[in-house]
């Protein structure tokens, strides 16, 4: 049943990558703020109501 | 400071709009003809490219990898330079993307129709189409991580981390199912004899239903909230979903081979983390 084994290390190669990845982000301080990042996505609507041309200073 | 100008590429999302449409469209009329086929034998019009064993699978790759395929792409070239303020990396890795993947679903129902087939359910194309989706897979990839690593925007959207997620998994699942060995232009052999290539089949077949599923989630993370116009009603729960649902889904796909030859402890463990998918948002509430 080798295919066990590659399923298993295959799996666990995503798991590895995206335990990384938490920590990166946590160290990161991603999650630092959880109000401001969806609320921010409700505003660009003006953005693409003007012809597609978006302005950020 | 100097105000910044870039504008958003609606062309991409639209292109991939109309496509999601015409295959769904497509894909759609198959499944009710092979519905039909089941009733009224007659149906399969005594010829050999119609027949429910070939309409099936075109079915199913239609709607799953066309019309859903094609819906994700549409969504995700359309909500990642918004999320994250920058166009997308490459436009000509966007365009190679679309037309490679509409070619790919050409010959997938050609080659269907005329009777070349895997077998593997989900997974029915033959290698030199499974190198293609390959390919365009990397194209993606590479776009999607070139928009990240040149965002001007600090914070990565949960919905960010699902199209992550989803590509990432996909990849693997594609090429470690597709392991095999090609005896002509159109016929291949998996590398993978009886029980074994069951359970590599259905590891990445239940994975199938998470191409239907995470990507979607990560859409509903930023197209619900954009419709209602409120933000999601807790953002710290959505990602405890994504980081709970990407160290266990993987592993579902034992769940498709209860009673059969491979060994309980493996039935087991897939199916106790597929019931964990349902206890961990539980979980995560309390």
């Amino acid at each position: 049943m080798s295919i066990l084994v590659i399923t298993a290390i295959a799996s666990l190669l995503i798991a590895g990558f995206f335990l990384a990845a938490l920590i990166w982000s946590i160290k990161d301080g991603q999650y630092e703020d959880d109000y401001a990042p969806p609320n921010r996505i409700l505003f660009d609507e003006n953005n693409t109501k003007t012809n597609n041309q978006s302005t950020w200073s | 400071m100097e105000l910044e100008k870039f504008s958003y590429d609606n062309k991409i999302p639209k292109m991939f709009a109309i496509a999601t449409v015409t295959w769904g469209v497509v894909g759609m009329l198959a499944g009710v003809l092979a519905a039909f086929q089941l009733a009224f034998p007659a149906l399969n019009f005594n010829l050999e490219f119609t027949t429910f064993g070939r309409v099936r699978p075109v079915h199913t790759n239609a709607v799953i990898f066309a019309f859903v395929g094609n819906a994700i792409f549409t969504a995700v070239y359309y909500s990642m330079p918004r999320l994250l303020k920058t166009p997308m990396w490459s436009n000509a890795l966007s365009k190679i993307h679309f037309w490679g993947w509409q070619l790919i679903i050409v010959a997938a129902a050609a080659t269907l129709l005329a009777g070349f087939t895997t077998s593997k359910e989900y997974a029915e194309l033959e290698w030199p189409i499974d190198i293609a989706i390959t390919l365009i897979w990397v194209v993606f990839g590479i776009n999607m991580m070139g928009t990240i690593l040149t965002r001007r925007e600090r914070h990565l959207y949960v919905a960010i981390w699902f199209y992550l997620g989803s590509w990432i998994t996909v990849a693997l699942l594609h090429i470690v199912n597709s392991f095999e060995m090609p005896v002509s232009g159109l016929k291949s052999y998996s590398w993978y004899a009886g029980v074994q290539d069951a359970l590599v089949q259905w590891w990445y077949g239940h994975n199938a239903v998470f191409f239907l599923t995470t990507p979607f989630l990560g859409m509903m993370y930023y197209f619900l909230p954009k419709a209602a116009n409120r933000p999601i009603y807790s953002y710290r729960l959505s990602i405890v979903h994504f980081w709970s649902l990407i160290f266990i889904y993987i592993w579902a796909g034992p769940h498709h081979l209860l009673y059969t030859a491979l060994p309980e402890w493996a039935q087991s463990l897939g199916t106790a983390l597929s019931v964990m998918l349902f206890y961990c948002p539980a979980g995560a509430v309390c």
